[in-house]
């Protein structure tokens, strides 16, 4: 049996019925991550000889109500894990190991998850290509000389190249969704509040949400049914009848209205993924659901939108890297003015400076009202567009980026553009929303294209549901980049 | 809308961070370029429109006052480079 | 020309929870540095807060108590700014939308003086850690201990005149807030703090003059001395020609004089945004009105019913509520059958004495009131008599006890045989023949001799009004 070509439920269900050994699924692991890791540096921190020990503790007959008991994953590096380096891909964290696990950690590892490490991202979780880490950039396993999307990179690349089964990662405007359209994998952000924020190293606060990596709609059900919940250490987690997504997936969309937004396929969007990603209609036409085209006039907001609210709440939150408590602290200062000054000038990328200097002017006096208070009134017309579009549908299809994997360095030099190019994704956080990224189709260059289906709050069955469903139709998600196999 | 570099040194300063001199200029010029892109949002009336600052109309979540032991001290200070058995140090900062 | 002082108050109270505003350690005071701190109150990355609901409902009782109006939908706001003692670099308060407004107070003090006090606001926050400077190591050290330990911040509006009116409305302040049992104040603690907003203005004027602000003034000695000190100050500047400076001044309790705290490198710019992290809060009608319910009686209601109810005179009723406690320990006395105006004289003189030779405070005496009083009922139905009693008082003060086990241990009840009284008497006048004659010849004071010798004889257990009786009776004959 070749484990890397498995599917993470297929592994969980050879690994229940005695034909693998989490053992032997963690040295398949170990095997392709010492294949990859030099070309595509999708981890910072690999984990290979406490995956190997704990696997060995598995045992098998425990895996009952955990599909992936025992299947080999890991984490983005911006989710804590106790006594694990957590470094948020930054200079500013040094060698900082929490003395806690994030409540997914905790919960994945009670269903039997085995963690083979740590993923490698854009600092801070802040970029759409994970070229701003410290630990240097991850390379898309498609096409080395290109990017892999951001930020949960390494998560998407490492599932591509077979270096595990699924990953965690994390989306504030679209870092799990369309790191996986560029590298060729399903990625889903579930509703805001349905996973636990607790231990996740907060970019943005009010749209930071964890969700899967994984080879298919059905691996993204099964992960979401171990990490879905109610947390009481997190005060904006909804309360709710979760748990039951892989089971309900049957792939009937016969009569789900899919709806267009027309906005989303305008200018600036390459032909070849909006052939693409319209073909996602057919296929799904082609099982009974149907298709309408609307209007949706609120995308020259999304971007602005976005970029005040998160930028803002990340000045905040990344106040608290000052050298004092945790992580790298600059040497040489001459008090306490200094020591804060140095360690974060010395600590933080420029791209993550750049976003503190910015979300500190929107809040600053004399600018608070033009900008912030202006960007959550807008949020509040964007969430209504969506409300409104969700009484009309029951799913949206869009494109997840305008584009497939741009070259490496070709999108540093302009963050406008950069930041532009994340406009199919980020209205999903600011209202809230789940949605699913999946592959859909290879470009020209025989890079992957990803499409998005959005569900209105709290369709994550909808949403995984339709995505099941074409992948049902359809081989994309499997298709793998070329040496993508472990040697 | 136009950035200075006076505008730059006030929000560095607020965000303790520290520009080399060569860089500020270009910096103003980013962010100068994003912000003026942003000031796209004008063009939309929302006067009236309550800002939503958390998306769901989630309320009143709340915590019972029980008390649990608190953490072990050295794993607490065990991550700082700077600090002693009991305590984070910092330079002087008492007048 | 008159000046005069306009002064609004910043006051800080640290509210009696078990545990801290958003995570579940413990509040207890003290502790070694850093041990009463997890990774929440220490601003670990990826923590987040969850309210505590006693914080809630302590903000909003104390609310209630100051009149004020009710944030039915209210709301937490990040207030940013770098200093150690704050591990996050920002403090979790409400800037927006407070939980109270426009509360008022009313205060007297002097001799009879009275005047309204508007509570601007009343809001919630997390305290800040401490920070301890080692001479030793050259360094600060930082303590999170108290990070996260809840507040409210009461803000009145510049109504005060003069240092009396603010202390009147911190003793005001104090005894609602204890009566409300929110907090216990206690100021060596610093579970009560002043910060003190003062301008000065010629008398008559309308308008108000630059004012200083004096930081975290921690007892009501120095918030009076500052207050008096920084008036003065800002008169002479102004008499001078000079300008007073808007700045934040800092109390030095040793040399008695304010001084201007090294201006920070940059203005203050808070950045103040709303909380993510916390869902905003609704405060329901029912919820209010449970609130009302449970409202205590408070100390000026109990005043006037003592006096009313139990006819006291307004001395004792002002002495007994002073202390939520005493007040407490009063009212449980009586409802045993204690008359009221007996529980008042023992509560006044015994137990307050008995207290402040021990400098302890009423909620921490081991004396109960059913110790209390079956003491009234014993000497009421004369078993004891009122000296005896204080001694069995004295006896059960620091432990409580059983006051009839102890009169029966040591003998004390008191002679009631007016046969063996009649005869002592008649011993002692026999025995004292000078002392007979000497109160014959018309000397008062031979008497009260005569009767401690027979009081002497009889062990001190008779009632000193049927010795003074029978003394009289037989001197007569």
């Amino acid at each position: 049996m070749e484990l890397t070509k498995l599917t993470a439920l297929e592994l969980g269900k050879a690994i229940q019925t005695g034909q693998v050994s989490p053992a032997e699924a963690v040295q398949a692991a170990r095997a392709a991550i010492a294949a990859h890791q030099g070309e595509n540096n999708a981890f910072i921190t690999v984990t290979a000889d406490a995956a190997l020990e704990r696997a060995r503790t598995l045992t098998a007959g425990k895996a009952a109500g955990s599909p992936l008991w025992g299947v080999p994953m890991a984490f983005k590096d911006n989710i804590c894990t106790r006594g694990v380096k957590t470094s948020c891909a930054s200079k500013i964290l040094g060698d900082f190991a929490p003395p806690y696990d994030a409540t997914v950690v905790e919960k994945l590892t009670g269903a039997g998850a085995v963690s083979l490490g740590k993923l490698n991202m854009d600092e801070f979780a802040m970029g759409s290509t994970s070229e701003t880490s410290f630990y240097g950039a991850v390379k898309n396993p498609w096409d080395l000389t290109r990017a892999p999307g951001g930020s949960s990179g390494g998560a998407a690349a490492a599932v591509a190249a077979g270096e595990v089964w699924y990953a965690i990662g994390s989306d504030t405007g679209g870092s799990i969704r369309q790191p996986a359209a560029y590298c060729g994998v399903t990625g889903m952000k579930p509703t805001y509040g349905t996973v636990s924020r607790y231990g996740l190293i907060a970019y943005a606060s009010s749209l930071d949400q964890m969700g899967p990596i994984a080879r298919s709609a059905a691996d993204c059900a099964a992960v979401l049914d171990l990490i879905q919940g109610r947390d009481s250490r997190d005060g904006t987690s909804l309360p709710g009848e979760y748990g039951n997504l892989l089971a309900s997936l049957t792939g009937d969309v016969k009569g789900l209205k899919i709806g267009i937004p027309a906005d989303c396929f305008g200018e600036g969007l390459d032909p070849e993924v909006r052939k693409a990603v319209l073909a996602v209609a057919d296929v799904l036409k082609g099982r009974g659901a149907t298709v309408e085209e609307f209007s949706l006039p609120v995308m020259e907001y999304v971007v602005p939108t976005y970029y005040i609210i998160a930028c803002a709440e990340a000045s905040s939150n990344l106040s608290r890297f000052d050298g004092v408590k945790y992580g790298w602290r600059a040497e040489d200062y001459e008090d306490l003015t200094d020591l804060y000054n140095k360690t974060r000038t010395q600590g933080f990328g420029r791209e993550v400076q750049r976003r503190i200097l910015l979300g500190t002017f929107v809040l600053s006096t004399g600018y608070y009202d033009a900008y912030y208070k202006k960007a959550l009134q807008v949020k509040a017309v964007i969430k209504k567009a969506y409300d409104e579009a969700f009484e009309k549908y029951d799913v949206l299809l869009t494109p997840v980026s305008p584009t497939t994997a741009p070259r490496l360095g070709e999108s540093l030099s302009d963050p406008l553009k950069m930041y532009l190019s994340d406009i199919d994704t980020v209205p999903v956080n600011l209202a809230g929303l789940p949605g699913i990224s999946f592959p859909c189709g290879l470009d020209g260059q025989g890079l992957p294209i990803g499409a998005q289906l959005i569900g209105p709050a709290l369709g994550d069955l909808t949403v995984l549901n339709a995505a099941h469903a074409f992948q049902l139709e359809t081989d994309h998600h499997k298709q793998t980049p070329k040496g993508g196999d472990a040697a | 809308m136009k950035i200075t570099e006076e505008m730059v040194d006030y929000v560095s300063v607020l965000s303790r961070l520290k520009l080399p001199e060569e860089e500020k200029g270009p910096m103003a010029a980013e962010l100068e370029k994003i912000v003026s892109y942003m000031d796209v949002l004008n063009g939309l009336d929302t006067s009236g429109i309550e800002p939503l600052s958390h998306v769901f109309p989630l309320k009143n979540v709340l915590r019972e006052d029980a008390v649990a032991p608190s953490f072990d001290r050295d794993a607490l200070l065990k991550g700082s480079m700077g600090r002693d058995e009991e305590a984070f140090l910092v330079p002087k900062t008492v007048e | 020309m008159t000046w005069e002082t306009v002064i609004g108050l910043e006051t800080h109270v640290e509210l009696a929870t078990r545990t801290k505003i958003f995570c579940s350690c413990t509040t207890e005071f003290g502790g070694a540095p850093n041990t009463h701190c997890c990774p929440v109150c220490t601003g670990m990355p990826g923590t987040l807060p969850v309210l505590n609901e006693k914080v809630l409902e302590f903000a909003v009782k104390a609310g209630l108590a100051l009149n004020g109006s009710i944030t039915q939908h209210c709301k937490f706001d990040r207030k940013n700014y770098f200093y150690p003692d704050l591990p996050k670099a920002y403090q979790i308060s409400q800037l927006y939308l407070p939980i109270v407004r426009d509360g008022e107070v009313t205060i007297t003090w002097g001799d009879g003086n009275h005047k309204t006090v508007r509570i601007h606001e009343l809001h919630m926050e997390e305290d800040a850690g401490k920070l301890v400077h080692d001479p030793w190591l050259d360094q600060t050290k930082c303590d999170y201990n108290r990070c996260g330990v809840p507040l409210i911040e009461i803000v009145t509006e510049p109504d005060f005149r003069s240092a009396e009116e603010v202390i009147a409305y911190l003793e005001k302040l104090k005894e609602t807030l204890q009566y409300l049992g929110v907090s216990d104040c206690k100021m060596q603690e610093g579970s009560l703090r002043c910060d003190v907003n003062l301008s000065v203005r010629p008398a008559g004027s309308q308008e108000l003059g630059t004012r200083t602000e004096m930081k975290n003034l921690s007892s009501f000695k120095a918030i009076a001395r500052a207050i008096t000190y920084e008036a003065k100050r800002q008169i002479e500047r102004i008499e001078e020609g000079k300008r007073v400076i808007q700045e934040t001044r800092r109390w030095d309790e040793n040399k008695d004089a304010t001084f201007a705290m090294r201006s920070k490198e940059n203005a203050q710019d808070y950045r103040y945004f709303p909380e993510p992290d916390i869902p905003p809060i609704d405060i329901s009608d029912a919820y209010l009105a449970r609130l009302w319910k449970e409202m205590p009686e408070m100390a000026e209601a109990k005043r006037d019913r003592y006096q009313a109810q139990y006819g006291l005179p307004a001395y004792d009723a002002q002495m007994i509520t002073s202390q939520k406690a005493l007040a407490d320990f009063f009212e449980e006395t009586v409802a045993l059958g204690a008359e009221p105006k007996q529980a008042a004289n023992w509560i006044m003189g015994e137990v307050l004495g008995g207290l402040s030779a021990r400098a302890l405070e009423a909620k921490d005496m081991k004396l109960s009131p059913p110790t209390l009083a079956r003491l009234i009922a014993l000497v009421k139905e004369g078993k004891l008599n009122r000296n005896t009693a204080v001694k069995v008082f004295e006896a059960v003060f620091d432990h409580d006890g059983d006051v009839d086990a102890f009169v029966a241990e040591h003998g004390l009840e008191q002679v009631n045989d007016l046969g063996l009284v009649r005869e002592t008497v008649k011993q002692v006048l026999a025995e004292n023949p000078q002392s007979v004659s000497d109160f014959k010849a018309g000397k008062e004071k031979a008497f009260g001799f005569l009767v401690g010798q027979a009081m002497r004889a009889l062990h001190g257990k008779a009632d000193p009004k049927a010795v003074n009786e029978a003394l009289r009776a037989a001197l007569a004959e």
